[in-house]
């Protein structure tokens, strides 16, 4: 026993060490000798609070306990960095190695090429090839997203850089949104997943992908889109039936007018003009057009804002967000997504109040709702959309080891109905279980279990080639018994029970409800 | 397996396992209730081609190549004439033209939605969800679930890979299962037992049951089937394949049913009696023929209704195809409805008719004739039509 003890406590931090010597000569030294499972209530929290589980997040939670660990989580202080094969991996991608500007140089000529050609079979396989391309480009901002949030440290703010591209949803079949996509995601939302609303606001507001998507880049004086504006109050800040009125759309829609994206050349004309230049506001591929400003005095929720060009757009999102309804409406959101279908209006109080006592500051309302006494007796009755299904099978199935091919996880999500930037409408994907819980969805989610647990996919091949044999994951790992285990329901432990092999093990594991509902 | 021995088979099944609601739904719906089929062509498809409009010069004129000649018994490449105006696409021929003949089909053109995006997805959606354009108040909720939800004994059912729109958002369980490939279902009956099991005690234990149980059934069902037609297939590897499926499933068991069949999207290349529009055209028409034979008496009690999101230009384009257009021509298929006429509001088709220059006007609303039909055919009354399409003012068209 003592030689056992031994070799564990070199592999301790002193500090550990002496606490597990304590427990060494005390009754308790079985336990001592491996880490014993995390109680329930940890598990269930570390749970929601991540995709799941894996290896790498329970240690570093046994490690700084939870305070810390939240700490670290909200303060962002655990960084974005994957492992070094899935950094390449993502590193390869052509939407990542290619700026986005020129990205949209390159479509630009393409398309001027195109249309100079004579019409025939030239011009009309240049047409597909550039089709084919955009897609592409689409596929790898799918798979960024699905390789961070299945491999980022942080899982807290890669759940939330999931939650806010569905809550400020593009549609990547859209005008231009294929080709910015990937830049939408990680130069609008996750710099911001954790920070104030409004900055967060402000940056989609100012993404090339928003502005095309809700056709901002065509609202201009004379020529008045109110699309966005509805939507930036409707499904972005307040919510519907909130207070705010058809004149406050159209109101807003004025003082959104010349916002858009940059056009990729330069305009001499401008510096003809210099007061009208002094106006401009460029910030990446975002411009604000004076020329296309309509500068009339406005009325926005009761409030005057006085025609001064984009400053007016940034007076407009202070009051917004700063609106009790807004704090709200997305406090509500979150828990919904967090906590329950239905969250107890008690702590969406709460965290309304820390919005608004924070002016807003996402980390500060998570905190509230993560520390809350209604997430503790919320667990185990969230049922997991498929993104969160895909994500944390992968996660606890494969462990951390790095995967070598992301199209499966594209596959699945499609498959299950619930593509990253693949909803069609504004208003993004259900967050409830019943957007996902019908027969046929069941049916097929059964299905993909069974795809991961008996590795009957390609997820180890790399895209191209024949497809790798027989691996499989193996599920009942140190991960499973310092977790899962302990705590199963008595119908999926029998299920377990009555597995013939690992592959179908895997499989019931990755299709119970102790595993789907979180 | 005829009815009755399923009828046996699936109350033994009932019996032996409660749990197992599946079963105790499949017979809900009174022998004799309608049963609906849409299919819903997805990509636009070239109505023009379909229904030929040969008594317009302009309709030459603007389809140099792509133009089907007129009626002429010489010319077996030349449209077949259904009144003095229209003809239809020859490679109907021999499964839909024998069913017009029969009075068993009829087609609405200029036909649509008031969506002017001329946007697949858009379109798509705005049909799928049956709400007026621009006022779509939830994003969430199809017609047909809303439709299914009117009428609770009918089961409802969706032959794709993912629910669509259509059938979301509705008040109970629509399955959904493609029965486009291979329907071998990937669990055995033991690991399916299991997997059901485990949900047991959860609120979603019919869905997991029902939706394992529909693979196996329709398994085991299709094999039944293969078996008799002496044909072995595993994949469906055209549409009269598949629809025959969808036959079997539809002819005991489901009311309500819905299909998508893609690649109508025909900017290039898009030929006339041969080519890529006419081996989809032909494989649809041979589908539909085969749907209608697959369920044998029971055809009199079946309307199908072929859409599509938009029509296309009526000018074929530089690269001998034709882009996105506005109104098109719906199909109204069934043993007893009031076909061999082309229904609805129609104009002259010259240049001065076309919408914006371009493409047919809407005179048919979707949702009014949807309302009409489904009203008819099920006697539902003017709310419950509301419900299913808010704000439409549904038109009988005398079609079923």
């Amino acid at each position: 026993m003592r030689v056992v003890l031994k070799s564990i406590f070199t592999s301790l931090r002193p500090s550990l060490a002496t606490a597990a010597l304590v427990l060494a000569i005390g009754p308790g030294m079985a336990t001592a000798r491996t880490p014993s499972p995390l109680s329930q209530d940890d598990v269930a929290w570390l749970r929601r609070d991540g995709f799941d589980l894996d290896t790498a997040t329970v240690a570093r939670y046994r490690d700084l306990g939870r305070s810390r660990f939240l700490d670290r989580q909200l303060d962002d202080r655990d960084g974005d960095a994957v492992p070094p094969q899935i950094a390449s991996l993502i590193g390869s991608y052509e939407v990542v190695s290619t700026p986005t500007e020129q990205l949209l140089a390159n479509l630009r000529d393409e398309q001027e090429k195109i249309k100079a050609m004579p019409d025939g079979d030239d011009k009309t396989a240049a047409k597909k090839a550039q089709q084919e391309h955009a897609n592409l480009l689409l596929q790898q901002a799918q798979q960024i997203e699905l390789l961070h949030a299945i491999y980022g440290p942080n899982q807290l703010k890669e759940q939330m850089v999931w939650f806010w591209l569905n809550h400020f949803s593009v549609y990547g079949a859209k005008g231009r949104v294929r080709w910015v996509a990937a830049d939408y995601a990680q130069n609008a939302i996750r710099p911001h997943a954790l920070g104030k609303f409004r900055d967060l606001v402000m940056a989609t507001l100012q993404s090339p992908a928003m502005m095309e998507f809700l056709d901002n880049a065509q609202n201009a004086k004379g020529h008045v889109n109110e699309n966005y504006a509805r939507e930036l109050m409707e499904l972005h800040t307040l919510g519907v039936n909130s207070g705010y009125t058809q004149q406050d759309v159209q109101q807003l829609a004025l003082i959104l007018t010349g916002s858009g994206v940059a056009p990729l050349r330069e305009r001499p004309m401008l510096e003809r003009h210099p007061r009208v230049a002094a106006q401009f506001v460029h910030n990446g591929l975002f411009e604000f057009n004076p020329m296309r400003h309509d500068y009339s005095d406005k009325v926005l929720l009761g409030q005057k804002i006085k025609g001064s060009g984009f400053h007016e757009v940034e007076q407009a999102i202070d009051l917004i967000t700063r609106q009790p309804a807004c704090a709200q409406f997305i406090s509500r959101k979150l828990a919904a997504y967090f906590v329950a279908d239905d969250p107890p209006p008690a702590l969406v109080a709460k965290m309304a109040r820390t919005f608004q006592r924070t002016d807003g500051d996402i980390a500060d309302v998570l905190r509230t709702m993560l520390e809350s006494k209604e997430l503790s007796t919320s667990y185990g009755k969230k049922f997991k959309d498929p993104m969160q299904f895909v994500v944390s099978s992968v996660r606890v199935a494969y462990d951390g080891k790095p995967i070598v091919n992301a199209k499966p996880l594209i596959n699945w999500l499609n498959q299950l109905g619930e593509p990253v930037f693949g909803r069609l409408t504004p208003d993004g994907w259900p967050l409830d279980a019943s957007g996902w819980s019908s027969s046929g969805q069941m049916a097929k989610r059964f299905e993909i279990a069974g795809a991961i647990g008996t590795g009957n996919n390609r997820l180890l091949t790399p895209e191209g080639l024949p497809r790798n044999g027989g691996d499989f994951p193996m599920l009942t790992t140190r991960l499973y018994y310092d977790t899962f285990d302990p705590y199963l329901s008595a119908p999926t432990r029998d299920a377990l029970a009555k597995a013939t092999s690992q592959q179908e093990w895997n499989t019931f594991l990755l299709s119970s409800p102790d595993f789907n509902y979180r | 397996m005829n009815r009755r021995d399923f009828l046996r088979a699936a109350t033994a099944t009932a019996m032996a396992a409660p749990a197992f609601s599946f079963a105790g739904r499949l017979f809900a719906a009174p022998a004799s209730a309608p049963r609906f089929l849409l299919v819903f062509l997805r990509g636009g498809y070239d109505c023009n081609n379909l229904l030929v409009p040969y008594a317009s010069d302009f309709y030459y004129e603007s389809r140099p190549t792509l133009a089907i000649a007129r009626p002429d018994t010489g010319n077996v490449n030349s449209a077949i004439a259904l009144d003095s105006h229209w003809g239809l696409n020859p490679v109907l021929r021999d499964s839909i033209y024998p069913l017009w003949q029969k009075r068993q089909v009829a087609f609405v053109p200029f036909a649509g939605t008031d969506d002017l995006s001329r946007s697949h997805f858009e379109t798509q959606d705005n049909i799928e969800s049956g709400e007026p354009s621009g006022q779509r108040s939830d994003f969430r909720s199809g017609f047909m679930a809303r439709l299914s939800g009117q009428m609770s004994s009918v089961p409802s059912i969706a032959f794709t890979d993912a629910l669509p729109l259509t059938f979301q958002g509705g008040t109970h369980d629509i399955p959904n299962i493609s029965l486009r490939g291979n329907t071998k279902p990937v669990f055995d009956t033991r690991q399916a037992g299991i997997l059901a099991g485990m949900y047991k005690d959860t609120s979603l234990a019919s869905a997991a049951s029902d939706g394992l149980e529909l693979r196996q059934t329709v398994s085991k069902e299709l094999q039944d089937e293969m078996m008799k037609a002496n044909r072995g297939a595993l994949n469906a590897k055209n549409f009269a394949a598949e629809t025959q499926r969808i036959a079997t499933m539809m002819r005991d068991q489901y009311r309500l049913g819905f299909v998508d069949v893609g690649g109508w999207d025909t900017h290039v290349n898009q030929g006339n009696v041969t080519g890529g529009l006419a081996n989809n055209l032909s494989n649809l028409g041979k589908g539909l023929a085969a749907y209608a034979d697959a369920l044998g008496d029971e055809w009199n009690n079946t309307v199908v209704v072929v859409v599509s999101e938009f029509g296309r230009t009526f000018r074929e384009n530089g690269n001998k195809g034709t882009d996105h257009g506005h109104g098109t021509v719906y199909w109204v298929l069934g043993g007893k409805v009031n076909g061999g006429r082309i229904a609805g509001e129609q104009v002259a088709i010259n240049a001065q008719s076309l919408l914006q220059n371009r493409d047919y006007p809407v005179l048919t609303n979707y949702r009014d004739m949807l309302g009409g039909l489904l009203g008819r055919t099920w006697g539902l009354s003017g709310s419950q039509l509301q419900t299913v399409f808010p704000g439409a003012r549904p038109r009988d068209l005398q079609l079923a």
